[in-house]
């Protein structure tokens, strides 16, 4: 590798050309007298065109860059998990030690601390033939997550030795026959796809307690969603309830040129919020990335790969593993700031003609899949999506509705009504069903997906009655239509808004979320037989233990009550029979 | 700073100076332009390269011609910042309009401003009483937030302004805020609003303005508010104020920003604004709130006119996407005859959650509101349908609903201008006199146990078993 050395011919804003060298595509490079990071990204003639990382202002012409001879990777190993990076890995609580709280620049850090001492212990041995992608020993890295360190990808052969014991990252702690010398730190560059042995269908659903969307539009684990949404209709809390609640058993959260404040919550909340599937702080298994608005366009472009990357790198040690991007538009609009730098023919609303294929590329990134260990591991991504104005068929949701497979679309009407989560049950969808239904029925109950159906079912004959309504009201209704009319106000008002913020509603596990489903549906079938019996509308809907049984769920321990609140509630009904 | 002066200009076009043959120059680099009939322009190197430099003038490119001298002057914009600018006016490039002498700098500082670094914010959490119901009670604004006032033209956002900017008050706390006053494009008839209602309640002792007008340079527009930030996290990070910056109105900075992307002839986003755009307001926005280890902080109101009413417009919605929520001025409510006119259902703080409850406000604070606004929402949309189908038609639910949305607006949106209600007598009690226009079994978003020990009617009948 030659490194030769260049100087800068122009800038113009975070994009710098470089003219006398002659690197490769992707080539990190040194830019400038501060040595600011930049990446190569277009090569012309003599000249090579660089995206900087930082801030370029006061930069001359003349000024040198350097090549590097590296393409932009990230550093994989322990010492990920409760870290809070930007957009090109480096430790935000480095920078502060370095810059204070502002981000000033020409301040290098390594992803990873190099001297920090991890006890490994080995778990192959001496003799043992061991390739790519292989375990050959464990770190316990947080509380609840074991590092699984993997032989890198390209390298393989007889163990030679290995020890187990207390090392940094970069020693060396097993060697193959050959001489390679393997530590517990591997490097992969960002932009590449982590290799793995096969895809698999997802089968699973990602459970994230939040009733709409694991009741009605799943997540499979190793699948893709998209949140389209305007703003404040609940892009980043649902992102953030994903984030807390799924059970992944590693998060990754990307924080891509949104507000700073939201990752100053994640900072502050998480060490205190216990993971339901573990008992211990969700801290322990998240890893952040946060390239602010505010930061530079040109990291925030890069974020996006370094998650995914530090994602695959955890699904390849058999974890299955939750990826957020909030929000895959201003990442989507940092590929259009650099692309019209670039002068390059744009596509639609000035995106680069590549932004469908990029958006592709990297949801293809999720999946479920067999690691080159033979174990199961997956990704899930999750993008938001912020549409300008809210209207969806601008090209980065037009492009991301194309490959994810559910959409779960945030509707400022309902925001507006505080109805919250606001995703609109009549537009969203889920592709993953089918493929889950027998989970379903093995792990909660036979009659699930048939449950689902009914409450689906609905909401759609809800939606066709309110236009009738619009019309004349719906004391013109009959009274059948008007006790449907209730039901669904039941499913929306009980079962589908969820208060994010409140200790107890924030999280419904899916055995609660299904038999506060079937209470919902009793309380239809107990309605229609009393009002054949001669009772009420009025009365039936207002017995006070139905009441009791919606408030119910903001208080503690209301999985063991349900079942007595339907029963006093199906009595009341009875009861209001009577007294006709 | 005396660099070598250049007679090379190649091309004038809008406010942009093209030149070659120059030594390197810096981008961002600070230039000043030597007029034949004497006169100076300033400008800043937009692009830089061997063999073309272009640079954006900031007062136009009017009298520009071949023969005009370019000097660059070896440094990016800098503020020249002390405790000193309080008290100050200033104009839209940051020199003395008062009359008075030139800012003694304790410090010169580079006026794009460095990003916090977001491992460095600290939560905002204070709650800051406005004395206004519809914003304390629904969209409440805490310290370090930056909470935009969407408004039209013709709509009262200035009065608004002012009135949070003269009733603004940590509660239980006598800490000051200074005001950092930014006024970008607007009329010498709303400066003077501005500047006379400071004056009249003494506060303008306690602010700092930059002041570009209607009739001043428009390019000039991109620099005053990172003038005015800039001062901003000068006293609040080095001088530990608490600063609340308005500043006035974005929207004439948004068409500046257009016109450089014009006359570049870049690809336009949407509606001809710069791609960029987001982040270019983002680096405006983001430099409200709060540090670690620094006692002062910045709260932001910017003030912004939809253009055609359209909150899908561009600016609004940009910003809207950056910024922490938004208060939005309604021309219906203020066709009503209502003060302010705040239509709650689209304004939103993202904040309100971490400032208001036990210890903050009140205990019952997010019930109220959540029920509020499901009330005024749903009586809303049933005025749609009366309209059609007539009264009779609803059933009792509906009609107090009905009946609700009107009360709502006649008793607690409407106030004076110069009423300053507090959050707890003044504002939650009030809500929950309304509500109880509404039968409880109605009040779904209520918790009992608030619906126990604050309705004036169901509370009585409780505390008399
Ligand atoms: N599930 C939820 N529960 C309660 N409130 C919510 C929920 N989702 C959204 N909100 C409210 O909506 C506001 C905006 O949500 P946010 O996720 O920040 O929107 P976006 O990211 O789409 O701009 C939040 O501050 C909160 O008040
Ligand atoms: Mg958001």
């Amino acid at each position: 590798m030659s490194k030769e050395n260049g100087v800068i011919y122009r800038i113009s804003g975070p994009v710098v050309t470089a003219v006398g060298i002659s690197p490769r595509m992707y080539e990190v490079v040194r830019v400038g007298d501060e040595g600011l990071m930049g990446e190569v990204i277009e090569l012309h003639g003599d000249q090579s065109v660089i995206q900087v990382y930082e801030e370029t202002s006061g930069i001359k012409p003349g000024e040198p860059v350097i090549r590097t001879g590296q393409t932009l990777s990230v550093q994989l190993g322990p010492g990920l998990l409760t870290q809070i990076y930007d957009g090109i890995q480096r430790p935000l609580p480095k920078l502060e030690e370095t810059m204070g709280v502002f981000i000033t620049r020409g301040v290098d850090a390594d992803g990873l601390d190099l001297k920090r001492k991890w006890e490994f212990n080995a778990v192959a041995k001496k003799g043992d033939e061991v390739s790519s992608g292989q375990v050959i020993g464990k770190v316990q890295e947080t509380e609840t997550i074991e590092h699984r360190v993997m032989v890198p990808p390209n390298v393989g052969g007889k163990v030679k030795s290995i020890k187990s014991g207390t090392f940094n990252i970069t020693e060396t702690v097993c060697v193959l026959d050959d001489g390679t010398e393997i530590a517990m730190m591997q490097e992969w560059p960002v932009r590449h796809p982590r290799p793995f042995v096969q895809k698999y269908a997802p089968d699973v659903p990602l459970i994230t307690g939040q009733r709409i969307l694991d009741f009605l539009f799943p997540l499979a684990k190793g699948g893709t969603a998209g949140i389209p949404g305007p703003f404040g209709s609940g892009k980043t809390v649902t992102q953030q309830q994903l984030a807390k609640w799924s059970d992944a058993q590693i998060v990754v959260y990307i924080g891509c040129g949104e507000r700073g404040n939201e990752m100053t919550e994640v900072l502050d909340e998480f060490p205190h919020l216990i993971d339901p599937n573990t008992n211990k702080p969700l801290m322990n298994r998240t890893v952040m990335i946060a390239n602010t608005s505010n930061m530079p366009v040109a990291a925030r472009e890069a974020s996006v790969y370094t998650g995914i990357t530090i994602a695959e790198y955890f699904r390849d040690m058999g974890y299955n593993v939750a990826l957020m991007a909030d929000s895959t538009s201003r990442w989507a609009e940092a590929m259009r700031e650099i692309s019209s730098r670039l002068e390059e023919m744009p596509g639609e609303e000035g995106y680069p003609a590549y932004l469908s294929s990029r958006l592709a590329e990297f949801y293809e990134r999720a999946g479920r899949v067999e690691t080159l260990s033979g174990s199961d591991g997956s990704v899930s991504v999750i993008g938001a999506v912020s549409p300008p104005g809210g209207d969806i068929s601008e090209p980065v949701s037009q492009g991301t509705l194309r490959i994810v497979k559910v959409f779960w679309g945030l509707d400022a009407g309902l925001a507006r009504q505080r109805h919250f989560p606001a995703i609109n049950w009549l537009n969203s969808y889920s592709l993953y069903p089918q493929a889950l239904d027998q989970w379903y029925r093995d792990n909660i109950a036979p009659d699930f997906p048939e449950v689902r159906t009914e409450i689906s079912t609905l909401l759609q004959i809800e939606s066709e009655l309110q236009e009738i309504v619009q019309l004349v009201g719906s004391d013109a209704l009959p009274v059948d239509q008007q006790l449907t009319l209730e039901v669904a106000r039941m499913i929306r008002e009980f079962f589908l808004q969820q208060n994010a913020f409140h200790d107890v509603d924030t999280f419904s596990d899916l055995d609660l979320q299904y038999h506060m489903a079937k209470a919902i549906l009793s309380f239809q079938e107990e309605a229609k037989k009393a009002i054949a019996g001669g009772a009420q509308l009025e009365d039936v809907v207002n017995v006070p233990a139905r009441t009791d049984l919606m408030r119910g769920r903001f208080e503690k321990g209301y999985e063991e009550k349900i079942s007595d609140l339907v029963s006093e509630m199906n009595k009341q009904i009875d009861a209001s029979m009577e007294a006709n | 700073m005396s660099g070598k002066e250049y007679r090379t200009i190649t091309d004038v076009k809008g406010p942009l100076v093209f030149l070659n043959k120059t030594e390197p120059v810096s981008y961002g680099e600070i230039v000043q332009l030597m007029l034949s009939d004497g006169s100076i322009k300033n400008g800043q190197v937009l692009d830089t390269s061997d063999d073309q430099v272009i640079v954006q003038v900031f007062e136009g490119t009017a009298s520009v011609d071949r023969q005009t001298g370019v000097k660059f002057l070896g440094d990016v914009f800098k503020l020249p910042v002390s405790k000193g600018l309080i008290g100050r006016i200033l104009d839209g490039a940051g020199r003395p309009r008062d009359g008075g002498p030139d800012i003694v700098a304790d410090e010169m500082a580079d006026i794009i401003g460095a990003a916090i670094n977001p491992y460095s914010r600290q939560s905002p959490e204070s709650f800051i009483q406005t004395g206004i119901s519809a914003i304390d009670a629904c969209t409440s604004l805490v310290r370090g937030q930056k909470l935009p006032i969407f408004s039209a033209s013709g709509l009262p956002h200035n009065d608004i302004a002012l009135q949070i900017a003269r009733q603004a008050k940590l509660v239980g706390s006598d800490d000051d805020f200074v005001v950092v006053f930014c006024a970008m494009g607007i009329t010498a008839e709303e400066y003077n609003f501005f500047v006379h209602d400071l004056e009249r309640t003494g506060a303008l002792e306690n602010s700092a303005l930059f002041v570009n007008l209607a009739d001043d340079p428009a390019v000039e527009r991109l620099i005053t508010p990172r003038l005015a930030l800039t001062a901003a996290e000068y006293l609040a990070f080095e001088h530990d104020y608490h600063v609340l910056v308005i500043y006035t109105d974005m929207t004439n900075y948004c068409e500046s920003l257009r016109q450089i992307g014009a006359a570049r002839e870049e690809v336009p986003g949407r509606r001809g604004y710069p791609g960029y755009m987001y982040t270019d307001l983002a680096m405006l926005y983001e430099r409200a709130g709060l540090v670690k280890g620094k006692k002062g902080s910045i709260t932001q109101f910017p003030i912004l006119t939809m253009p055609g009413d359209d909150i899908t417009h561009p600016i609004p919605d940009l910003s809207g996407y950056i910024t922490e929520g938004q208060i939005v001025i309604s021309r219906e409510l203020h066709q009503k005859g209502i003060y302010p006119p705040i239509n709650v259902l689209p304004s939103l703080s993202r904040l309100m959650n971490a400032g208001i409850g036990d210890g903050k406000t009140r205990e019952d604070h997010k019930s109220v509101s959540d029920q509020l606004y499901a009330a005024y929402a749903q009586g809303r949309e049933l005025r749609g349908l009366v309209a059609i189908v007539g009264e009779d038609a609803l059933n009792e639910r509906d009609l107090q609903l009905l009946k609700f949305a009107d009360i709502f607006e006649d008793q607690f949106l409407r106030q004076s201008r110069d009423e300053d209600r507090s959050i707890s007598e003044g504002t939650l009690d009030l809500a929950w006199n309304l509500l109880s226009n509404i039968d409880t079994k109605y009040l779904v978003r209520l918790d009992q146990k608030w619906i126990d020990k604050y309705h004036p009617t169901e509370k009585s009948s409780n505390e008399e078993e």
